[in-house]
């Protein structure tokens, strides 16, 4: 068990990097709101697995705050994003 | 013990969701492609994360408000991708080349030519009026 929650520590993180990398360079800013909502997605993995780990409820009312501010974040980007690049 | 050989499984799948996301976010060449990459982590994703939460517990109390984060992030990531989508169409954040199948575009220019003619009908009425 302890072995599965490292190894799964260390692929969020590659994935976490993984997305920064892509809000770094994305071209456009909606590449960059894709790359942050996924890094949000990997945030709340985090949450799940830390509650796991500690045998915790504490982080669910933060996993239904972290959807929705992606949800609103992302909507709000793309309805006014212009044509510039 | 076999709670958490099944936590495990579900952990380890959910991270590798994010994992593909991730790897699909630096692969893929346009945005519409990263868009469908990017969906899968919340979702399925976050479904088995929340799976495995709810084996780890045991606890029946636990299973409404997993299934209200789930259905909610299932309602509202289809909607965020499909914005973002429309965004990117209508900027032209997108490769031609890599459409097979362009289906909004027959719309988009039908819509444009009948903008065109009511363009060019509404000065002609005016100036029979006058």
């Amino acid at each position: 068990m302890n072995a599965v929650i490292y190894l799964v520590g260390g692929i969020l993180s590659v994935a976490a990097l993984l997305a920064l990398y892509r809000a770094v360079r994305g071209p456009s800013i909606l590449d960059r709101v894709l790359a942050l909502d996924v890094v949000l997605a990997v945030v709340g993995a985090g949450l799940v697995l830390n509650m796991v780990v500690g045998r915790h409820l504490d982080n669910l009312v933060l996993l239904v705050t972290i959807s929705l501010i992606g949800f609103i974040g992302s909507v709000t980007v793309a309805r006014f994003v212009t044509d510039r690049k | 013990m076999i709670n958490d050989v099944i936590v495990s499984v579900l952990l380890l799948g959910g991270a590798l969701m994010s994992l593909a996301a991730g790897i699909g976010l630096v692969r893929f060449p346009d945005l519409l492609s990263r868009m469908h990459a990017a969906t899968k982590p919340q979702v399925l994703g976050l479904l088995l994360l929340l799976l495995a939460l709810a084996v780890e517990f045991e606890s029946w109390v636990l299973v409404p408000v997993l299934v209200l984060c789930w259905i909610f992030q299932l309602l509202t990531s289809p909607v965020s991708a499909h914005m973002v989508g429309r965004a990117g169409y209508r900027t032209r954040h997108l490769r031609r080349d890599l459409l097979t199948l362009d289906e909004l575009d027959d719309v988009v220019t039908r819509a444009a030519r009948n903008d065109a003619s009511h363009q060019s009908g509404r000065p002609a009425q005016i100036d029979t009026q006058e």
